[in-house]
């Protein structure tokens, strides 16, 4: 059927022998090339079949060869740039020459992966010579019969084993297995601390009962990074935000906790112009000047909340984007986070910002315990 | 049969193996082990090669990086990173990208291959829910499989977050707080995986171990089921002639399927070594250790990650406070639902369309999927609603793109994901049935051919051929809608199965799932009918030819 329709009839009659073909004139019907009538159904291995045509198929084995040449080249490559360039002056250095060893060695190992690759796919499509076949499907249920054969020696050897005559053993095996079930799981205990009252305090609470035992008023804001004490003339200027952390936490924590610490008392300072600011009611004082104090750790799953945007003075987390006011005590105005981020009580001492307390409540995301 | 000798290097080491394990029986069984074609079958072998590919890798990382929190000052050979104290395992991961020869290689196969494994098994997955290649006896291999998927991407997290980052830290952070809002238990579970508050420093060497042993011992064990189930129930086919329920057909697996294979192998290792070496991935060096008060914008999971993510960011802020204790809904319902819906109604699935379709026959031939169109549109509706939230996930992206408010951007979301699945299940059906009608129509009129004749009293019609028998094959597949089993019989006794509410439902489901459905029915080759009948009638094929012209 198929070849008959490759034939590119031009005249009504039958053509005579030897006739030239005349070309179509019109458009070739669709059917001949549309999947519609459908290719042969099985794909590969496309060029060979019983028969190969002994010509076409040196050239292929050619070709191929000529792959695994190349695949062999690259894989030699790939050694020698190692060997000899790449550990060149004493080993890799730096960000330079770990791009261009990478590009090498990568650029290298992908030849010769693509190459054999590429071999062996000309190689199964121009030169195996296997036929495609058919094999039974097996009935997977087992016959009725060896199942009635099982379920009998199941049952026998349950009978024979006394399991099912004597309950007091099988009772008392069943207690026996359950608690050596859990042993494992009370083993895994020790894993960490319980939560107890952890979650509900930060160092600021120290840092400011520290203060307080020397007769200060509070304890002093420090810049994260730089450690710097900050002055109220220092942060004069509206519209800025800037990342604080208790005065002299890296002293009073043990090394390994600061950072666990620090991901608590993180904090927030920003100064809001006065005209706009609403102290939340009973916070009327915590606050100077405009310059307020939140917790910089989002109230939905944790993630700094560092994004100030100063026009509509809104603090956003940029993980899922809960968006708060910074003027009106942080309360949330779009996003996942259910509330406001905790606010830090600030006071003056020698013109020096200073918390007078930790925050009023748990920082960070909910948990059951939080109340 | 024994007239025929291998060369001796081969007959003594298969003798030698033989004599003690017997095993040439299996041998024989196996060798020419017939294994269907398509290419769709192809993409669970890209999961295993790369799966194989991320042990090769990783087995390399972890000879030079180190699990450790300990603060170091870092004195490698980055430059702008000299002096910054930093924890040991973010240290030596800078130590394997720069000072190690092919570490930054490795590195980045690693972890291309990782966004491919997973990627790719998603792909097998879809492939094998539309072309139903899940039902009975595949069910055990289904549920591997979407294990396979889940422990991947608990794999995923741990493994992208151990550099300790300030990418993966935010990682960890957002996990750490998703686990605080389990109910009950949650600050328990988090103090007990932390080993103490976040991040302390237990918590990199424990996903550690989790993420070079126990996962992936698990998803070892896994993918050797998954293949060994996979081959003793033979490979399902796609339906052309010659595959049938009780026979498979395709090339034998030596040499041919153990070639394309191998070369299979190959281009996936080949391509993954082409991604190493010139796409950069995850440049960890250029987002600094670890602060607890730092982020950088745009900061996105990996992509198998993204779902959660998006939800997370959709969900409006509830939160319930009552006794004294807090659920938050607006982290504990994106976390659980959305992916709870997709894998539960996942592994649910094959066993649910066998309770509404009472079809409980063995299927080793696929469904095309325009033939099961509530299947193709439900998993459509699925993918839409996977899909919308995996973009939510980058909703900040898209508003700075494409300048548009973030805000608007949540609510699009926050909509779509309702009313999109809805859309695509009513589109995707109406397109299967679209396409079944038009299989109806070659089985019945036959294939357009092109040509126009016109009949002597003037009238023009267009010559239908019909269609080839590998097509017809195809088409006669598809296995017509069976009727309903009678809900009462002949004494008007209702059937156990239709009783109850749950027999209603199960009645009105059974009717949703067929009630479309457009009979295939074979014809014979000659005797069309309708518009082209008059055409063909009295034409023999020799003369068609003539006509055309």
């Amino acid at each position: 059927m198929s070849d008959d329709n490759k034939e590119t009839a031009g005249s009504q009659g039958p053509r005579g022998e030897g006739e030239p073909r005349e070309r179509v004139i019109g458009t070739p019907s669709p059917a001949r090339d549309k999947a519609l009538l459908a290719e042969d159904d099985i794909s590969a291995p496309a060029g060979s079949g019983e028969q190969l045509d002994e010509q076409s198929a040196r050239r292929a084995e050619r070709t191929v060869a000529l792959l695994f040449l190349l695949a062999f080249a690259a894989s030699v490559a790939f050694i020698a740039y190692y060997i000899g360039w790449s550990g060149r002056n004493g080993g890799m250095h730096g960000i330079l020459r770990a791009q261009e060893s990478n590009f090498w060695l990568g650029g290298t190992m992908a030849a010769a992966f693509l190459l054999l690759a590429a071999g062996v796919t000309i190689w199964v499509r121009r030169l195996m010579t296997s036929k495609p076949i058919t094999q039974e499907r097996h009935e997977l249920t087992t016959d009725a019969e060896t199942r009635a054969a099982f379920t009998q020696d199941f049952l026998e050897g349950a009978a024979d084993s006394g399991l099912t005559k004597r309950p007091l053993l099988r009772r008392t095996l069943l207690l026996a297995a359950a608690p050596l079930g859990l042993a494992p799981l009370v083993l895994l205990r020790d894993l960490g601390p319980l939560p107890e009252k952890r979650l509900r305090h930060t160092h600021w609470g120290e840092a400011v009962e520290k203060a307080k035992a020397e007769g200060k008023k509070g304890v002093r804001l420090v810049v994260d990074g730089t450690h710097k004490p900050l002055r109220v003339s220092d942060f004069a200027t509206p519209g800025s935000m800037i990342t604080v952390l208790p005065e002299g936490m890296e002293e009073d924590v043990p090394e390994h906790d600061v950072l666990t610490e620090t991901a608590k008392a993180v904090t927030i300072l920003i100064n809001v112009p006065e005209s706009q600011f609403k102290p939340a009611e009973g916070r009327e004082n915590w606050h100077v000047n405009g310059i307020v104090a939140y917790s910089k750790v989002c109230t939905h799953v944790g993630c700094p909340a560092a994004l100030y945007e100063q026009t509509t003075h809104h603090i956003l987390c940029p993980c899922h984007q809960s968006t708060f006011d910074a003027t009106d005590a942080a309360k949330v105005i779009f996003g996942p986070a259910a509330r406001p981020l905790p606010q830090l009580p600030l006071s003056v001492e020698d013109g020096y910002l200073v918390a007078t307390s930790d925050f009023p409540e748990p920082i960070g995301p909910s948990f059951w315990e939080r109340g | 049969m024994s007239d025929t000798t291998a060369p001796k290097a081969i007959e003594g080491s298969l003798g030698f193996i033989d004599e003690r394990l017997g095993s040439t029986s299996f041998l024989k069984r196996n060798v020419k082990k017939v294994f269907p074609d398509h290419w769709s079958f192809m993409l669970g072998e890209i999961a295993l090669y790369s799966f194989i590919i991320l042990l090769l890798t990783g087995t390399f990382l972890t000879l030079w990086f180190k699990p450790s929190m300990i603060e170091v000052v870092y004195d490698g050979s980055y430059d702008q990173l000299k002096g910054v104290k930093m924890s040991e395992a973010y240290a030596s991961t800078l130590h394997i990208s720069f000072d190690v020869r092919g570490g930054l290689l490795m590195r980045q196969i690693h972890h291309w291959a990782a966004i491919l494994f997973m990627a790719s098994i998603l792909a097998h997955m879809l492939r094998v829910f539309f072309t139903g290649a899940y039902r009975k006896p595949r069910e055990l291999n289904w549920l591997i499989g979407i294990t396979m998927f889940i422990l991947g991407m608990l794999e995923g997290l741990f493994g992208y977050s151990l550099p300790d980052d300030l990418l993966s830290g935010t990682g960890l952070r957002i996990t750490q707080g998703v686990l605080e809002a389990i109910p009950v238990v949650g600050t328990y579970g988090y103090m007990f995986l932390f080993g103490g508050e976040f991040p302390g420093t237990d918590i990199v060497p424990r996903m550690y171990m989790l993420h070079i042993l126990l996962i992936p011992g698990i998803i070892l064990a896994l993918v050797t089921a998954h293949m060994m189930i996979m081959w003793h129930q033979k490979h399902t086919a796609m339906p052309v002639k010659n595959q049938t329920e009780k026979q498979v057909y395709g090339y034998p697996f030596y040499p041919v399927f153990m070639a394309k294979t191998g070369a299979y192998f190959l281009f996936t290792f080949g391509v993954l070594a082409l991604m190493g070496a010139f796409f950069q991935i995850n440049p960890i060096w250029l987002f600094g250790p670890y602060d607890p008060g730092a982020i950088s914008a745009g900061s996105q999971p990996d992509w198998y990650m993204g779902v959660l993510e998006g939800s997370l960011r959709l969900m409006p802020g509830w939160e319930t406070n009552l006794w004294g204790h807090t659920i938050s809904w607006n982290v504990l319902i994106p976390a659980a639902i959305p992916l709870g819906i997709i894998f539960g109604g996942a592994m649910a699935w094959p066993f649910l369309e066998q309770w509404v379709t009472g079809d409980r026959r063995q299927h080793h031939v696929n469904d095309r999927p325009r033939n099961a169109p509530v299947r193709t549109g439900i998993g459509m509706a699925a993918v839409t609603f996977y899909g919308l939230m995996w973009l939510a996930g980058a909703n900040d992206v898209i508003a700075e793109k494409f300048h548009v408010s973030l805000f608007a951007t949540t609510w699009f979301f926050r909509v779509t994901i309702f009313v999109g699945p809805v859309i695509a299940y009513i589109v995707t059906k109406r397109i299967c049935l679209g396409l079944q009608r038009k299989d109806a129509d070659t089985l019945g009129h036959g294939v357009e051919s092109g040509i126009i004749t016109m009949s002597p009293d003037g009238k023009f019609a267009e010559r239908h051929e019909p269609a080839k028998e590998e097509e017809r094959a195809k088409l006669l597949a598809k296995e017509n809608a069976r009727p309903a089993a009678p809900a009462k019989d002949a004494q008007g006794i209702p059937a156990p199965s239709s009783k109850g509410p749950m027999g209603h439902l199960r009645a009105r489901l059974n009717r949703a799932w067929n009630i479309d459905d457009i009979p295939v029915e074979e014809h014979g080759h000659d005797n069309g009918h309708g518009e082209h009948a008059e055409v063909e009638e009295g034409t023999e094929s020799k003369e068609s030819k003539e006509l055309r012209s």
